[in-house]
């Protein structure tokens, strides 16, 4: 059976440095601009799904509180995620597979600016041998960091470099280290933020916008919770899921990887097999702006945005969990 | 040691700093002067009190104009709390309860005052302010009956 043809059409994203909006206040014009951009309101959307999580705010069901700004009646289908808005859109291409819905509305928000979000994240690690401990983001990612130096993957030189391109200032090993190999540079830029996409499914997708960016394939694959039963320099659920969603020798203009961390993105890029004609995160990605739990949906704009604006190919990234525990892999092209 | 380890401790504390966001700020500098209003949807002209970002029946931003609304309500919905929690400072039993301010078209929880037997859908109640007004609705020390004669059921019957 062949999969149905399903296009991002649209989409938006507000970022800034610490929101003073609460969720509705940051949401309301993205879902607005995202839907307006493509002549649609909500009534017209057959499936709605977000992504958040109620950690970076430490209040619970603030994922409900956000359908206020939906206008959810007459009754609408909707679900949610606790993960990024990316692993949302994975719900809504997968819902649109069915056939009966033709159009999907997803969306993210977070602010991590409510919380000590590095810290907060130690709670996603296993209760009983490592969430005691209580290691920080920050340390975890130092952890690979050093795995990937000591194989030979990288140099701190090479992190520096990334780090600077991405971040669009100068960056040198000079710099002192933040959680030794790692200097501030090579971690991410926390924001608050919001985004949102709109899927469209065949002709209502060639209806919608002259250059609609085509979900070629899609994928997401996840690895063991333990960091030591794991290796953390080869992401094998990346490469896994860059086999399903076909993005090996795919040629892509673009490439935008949910990098957290500088050497994350050599990581990722080895497992996607990215040929050096690929253009790996023009936007920049997290380590200039890490809206967290919006980031990986971002990734997934800006790769559908590329296509809009005239690449062919582009392919979209995300990951969730500590130290790129799960994937996912999105490939997207004009047709 | 001998035997199987039943528990063991893990502390976690962390430190949330939340901002309300404007629209709930306005609502609760209003609560601080022991004042209340609500706000309306463009689109369906249902009130609501406290204001919402957006009416979430019509997805629409609410119109800023701040609507007086009375202190006086109608109990729509209530549970009588039998069960103690950490943190309650309230004495058991007591009766939380979902009101409906005269004038506003969508009830909020708050606490009724009165004996739990006494409670019903369709009472009375008047706000009571506490003596230490603030940014939160603790500014209203609770709610109590009026006395006057219950509302109708068809009174409130859209408001549920
Ligand atoms: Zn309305």
């Amino acid at each position: 059976m062949g999969e149905r043809e399903i296009a991002i059409v649209s989409f938006a994203e507000v970022i800034v440095e610490r929101s003073d909006r609460d969720d509705c206040e940051l949401l309301l014009p993205v879902l607005k601009r995202a839907l307006g951009d493509v002549g649609l309101t909500q009534q017209d959307i057959g499936f709605t799904v977000s992504g958040s999580s109620d950690f970076l705010g430490g209040r619970p069901f603030a994922f409900v509180m956000a359908t206020d700004v939906l206008g959810a009646w007459p009754p609408i289908r909707e679900s949610h995620v606790e993960m990024d808005g990316a692993f949302a859109l994975y719900e809504a291409w997968v819902r649109l597979q069915h056939g009966d819905l033709d159009t999907a509305l997803v969306f993210a928000f977070g602010r991590p600016s409510q919380g000590p979000l590095h810290d907060v994240m130690s709670l996603q690690l296993d209760p009983y041998y490592m969430a005691p401990l209580r290691p920080d983001a920050l340390s975890l990612g130092a952890l690979a960091a050093r795995a990937a130096l000591d194989a030979g993957l990288t140099s701190e030189d090479e992190l520096a470099r990334i780090a600077g391109e991405r971040r669009g200032v100068p960056t040198s090993t000079s710099e002192p280290y933040l959680r030794e190999p790692l200097r501030a540079h090579a971690t991410p830029t926390l924001r608050d933020g919001a985004a949102a996409i709109v899927l469209a499914a065949g002709d209502g997708a060639r209806a919608l916008s002259k250059r609609p960016a085509w979900i070629r394939g899609l994928d997401h694959r996840i690895e063991p919770h333990s960091l030591g039963a794991r290796s953390l320099t080869r992401s094998v659920s990346t490469e896994q899921a860059a086999r399903g969603a076909g993005a090996l020798g795919f040629g892509a203009d673009v490439a935008e990887l949910h990098a957290r961390f500088a050497h994350e993105e050599p990581l990722l890029s080895r497992a996607l097999e990215l040929p050096a004609s690929t253009r790996v995160n023009p936007s920049g990605g997290a380590l200039a702006q890490d809206p967290v739990m919006v980031t990986g949906l971002c990734r997934l704009g800006h790769a559908a945005r590329a296509v809009h604006e005239g690449a062919a190919r582009a392919i979209a990234h995300a990951t969730s969990g500590p130290c790129l525990q799960q994937n996912l892999v999105c490939t997207l092209e004009a047709r | 040691m001998s035997g199987p380890v039943t528990r063991f401790k893990s502390p976690v504390r962390f430190v949330f700093d939340v901002p309300a966001g404007p629209t709930v700020s306005r609502f609760l500098a209003a609560v601080a002067e022991g004042r209340l209003f609500g706000q309306r949807c463009p689109t369906c002209a249902k009130v609501y009190v406290p204001p919402k970002v957006a009416c979430p029946r019509c997805g629409d931003p609410l119109s800023p104009e701040q609507l007086p609304v009375k202190e006086t309500g109608t109990v729509t919905s209530f549970c009588v709390v039998n069960v103690p929690y950490e943190g309650q400072t309230m004495k058991l039993p007591y009766v939380y309860a979902s009101i409906l301010l005269d004038g506003a078209d969508i009830p909020f929880p708050h606490l009724v005052d009165a004996e739990p037997a006494d409670v019903r859908m369709g009472l009375r109640v008047r706000a009571t302010w506490s003596d230490a007004l603030g940014p939160t609705l603790e500014s209203i020390r609770a709610f109590v009956p009026t006395g006057e004669p219950d509302a109708p059921f068809d009174a409130y019957k859209e408001h549920l």
